[in-house]
This record gives structure tokens, C-alpha cells and sequence, in this order.
């Protein structure tokens, strides 16, 4: 006998994800999906972009490791409220791991929540986290040829960052094979190219966060106006 | 990727429908996955081999179907293969594109008695 499914793998994950990221829309929160490979620079781009935006932006981070509190202990001396979510071998975070981490944050008073997941270049583009966007850090030294050996990764980001690109005169990386081939994954993206350690180049980046969080509140403020005008 | 997570999900799925149809023992579950998830057939596999062991689909057979990534250009109407994630209408050059398959991970249907 056969007995039709037609069930999505991963539904209850979608499902959870849809629930965070109402609850998070509902406070006019924009939340970003940060990813990359291990040691691309994610965790260094966070403590340049808080440095920079925490006096105008209500920021709070989720860090997603397998194991240790190494990346949480260095957002905590930014002076942001930073959660440390351990996966214990899990290869990515999923969007019960990032509910459960919401109860420990104040969601009234905040702007923007940064999830930095698991380095890996594989798994975090598959599972949605509650985000609304999600951007990809790809850092020089891993070379011109990783957009196209994992190409969701890249396809599924509205912005890719080239870090590390002071070391660029110590490598052989073709950036302009690597452009390329972002661009032809996701001829959308927006692509910055920085360097965390000298600061070059960040100032598009923090625009682009203040763009998709005045964006945020004004969709917030726009559903918050329709349920003010039906009372 | 982490096939272990897809085949418990999978295995999950396929118990709940043969319990809700009386079924006793499940010969073949059918799966669309798409070209664009990155699933290894033979890890999948093996894995659901490994969980599914003593359970009514111990001696299921996973019959996956890999769907094709396609898409239909927003400005000209096409609709054509993606050949090398190159995200570029062939016939008219336009970035506009939405996905019409390659991105599935699915339990289609269940062959059961």
C-alpha cells in the first residue's frame, strides 16, 4: 500500500525559525545570521561592528561554538549582553537553540541581535535560526575557489565580507575569480571587502546594518500604526 | 553535512504515518531531495540503517529522487536548468530568478503493509 507524505525533513525547524523571528519582528528587532568558516574573522568583525554601532544600536549577540565560552568572553568586553549557546558537536545552531537563548535577553530594549553560528561552511545555510538576513564572511586565506565548492553558503547571504584583505600581498588569492563567482551565485549580493585587523573598509558594513535596522522599525512601526488605527 | 539529523527526522516522519495507517512493517520510503541541499545518499543511508534498527522500517529501503536545480526568469518567463550555480537567465541575462526546484528535502511517500 502506498501512503502519500509530501513532508518537509526539516519542517519543524522551519516552523520554530517562523516563531523566533515573529516574536523578534514583534519587537522591532532585525536579526542577522552570521556566518563563515572557522576562523574567517566573524568574531573579530563583531568586536569592530560593536565598537562602532553600540552607541547609536541596542545590540545583543548569540554565539554558537561546539564547546567553550572563548568568543562570548570576548563580546562580554565590549560591554554588550552576549549568550553563549554550546552545541556539544553539533555542527550548526538551530532555531530551538536560539529560542531558548531569547529568554535570557531583554527583547524590549533592543535593536539589532547578531547570531554568530558555528564556523562551518557546510550546515548553517540550511537551517533557518529566526533570522532576517544572514551574511557570509569569507576570509582571503581559504581561497578564491570556497564560493563555488560550497555554494549555498554564498547563495543564501544578502552580504559576503572578504576579510583579511591586508594579507593580500602574501597570498596568491584572485579576487577577482572569487568576485565572480559570489556574483554569479547571487547576482544580488552586496560584497564588501575588509580587513577586521586594520579596519579598511567596514564603513559599508555598518551602513548596511543601519540601513536593515531603520528598515526593521519602520515595517515594526508600520504594523504597530495599523493595529493603533483598527482600536 | 549532518546526515544523522535528516535521517531522524526522516525515520520520525515515516513512524508517525504508518502508525496513523495501521501499518506493520515499511518496505520503501521515497525522499525528493534537491540538488542544491548538499544530502550524501550513501551517508543518509547509512545512518538511517543505524537508527532505524529494530523499528518497523529496519528493512526500509530509501529511494531517493534528486531533484534538479531550476528556475523561471522573473523579466522573460524562462524556465531552464541551472547549470553550474550560475544564477544568470540564459536567454535574457537577468538576475531575477526564483527557484522552482533544487532545494527540497522531502518525505514524498511511504510503501507499507
Amino acid at each position: 500500500m502506498q501512503i502519500p507524505v509530501m513532508e518537509n525533513i526539516l519542517e519543524k525547524n522551519d516552523q520554530l525559525a517562523l516563531e523566533v523571528n515573529a516574536m523578534l519582528t514583534a519587537k522591532g528587532i532585525f536579526t542577522l545570521n552570521l556566518m563563515g568558516s572557522p576562523g574567517s574573522g566573524k568574531t573579530s568583525l563583531l568586536e569592530k561592528t560593536i565598537m562602532h554601532l553600540k552607541t547609536e544600536l541596542r545590540m545583543a549577540i548569540i554565539e554558537g561554538d561546539l564547546f567553550t565560552s572563548k568568543d562570548a568572553d570576548r563580546i562580554a568586553c565590549c560591554e554588550v549582553p552576549v549568550i553563549q549557546i554550546n552545541t556539544s558537536g553539533g555542527c550548526h545552531l538551530d532555531a530551538n537553540m536560539v529560542k531558548d537563548s531569547l529568554a535570557s535577553l531583554d527583547l524590549d530594549n533592543l535593536d539589532v541581535i547578531i547570531v554568530e553560528n558555528v564556523g562551518n561552511l557546510v550546515c548553517p545555510a540550511e537551517f533557518n535560526i529566526g533570522e532576517d538576513k544572514k551574511a557570509t564572511v569569507l576570509s582571503i586565506t581559504e581561497g578564491e575557489d570556497k564560493p563555488m565548492k560550497y555554494p549555498l553558503m554564498f547563495k543564501q547571504a544578502s552580504v559576503v565580507l572578504l576579510n583579511k584583505i591586508d594579507l593580500l600581498p602574501y597570498t596568491s588569492f584572485d579576487a577577482a575569480a572569487a568576485r565572480a563567482d559570489i556574483g554569479s551565485l547571487n547576482p544580488a549580493i552586496r560584497l564588501v571587502e575588509v580587513s577586521c585587523r586594520t579596519e579598511e573598509g567596514l564603513l559599508p558594513w555598518y551602513d548596511w546594518i543601519r540601513e536593515e535596522v531603520a528598515a526593521k522599525k519602520k515595517g515594526y512601526k508600520g504594523s504597530i500604526q495599523a493595529d493603533y488605527d483598527q482600536d | 553535512m549532518h546526515e544523522l539529523a535528516i535521517a531522524q527526522s526522516i525515520l520520525s516522519i515515516t513512524l508517525d504515518k504508518a502508525e496513523e495507517h495501521s501499518a506493520q512493517h515499511i518496505d520503501s520510503i521515497t525522499l525528493r531531495i534537491g540538488q542544491m541541499t548538499g544530502v550524501e545518499p550513501e551517508s543518509l543511508r547509512f545512518c538511517f540503517t543505524m537508527l532505524a534498527e529494530g523499528t518497523k522500517a529496519a528493512a526500509a529501503e530509501l529511494r531517493i529522487v534528486i531533484v534538479p536545480l531550476t528556475a523561471r526568469c522573473g523579466e522573460c518567463q524562462s524556465d531552464f536548468s541551472i547549470e553550474r550555480y550560475q544564477f544568470l537567465c540564459p536567454d535574457c541575462g537577468s538576475a531575477k530568478l526564483e527557484i522552482l526546484s533544487g532545494r527540497e528535502m522531502q518525505v514524498e511517500h511511504l510503501e507499507v503493509r
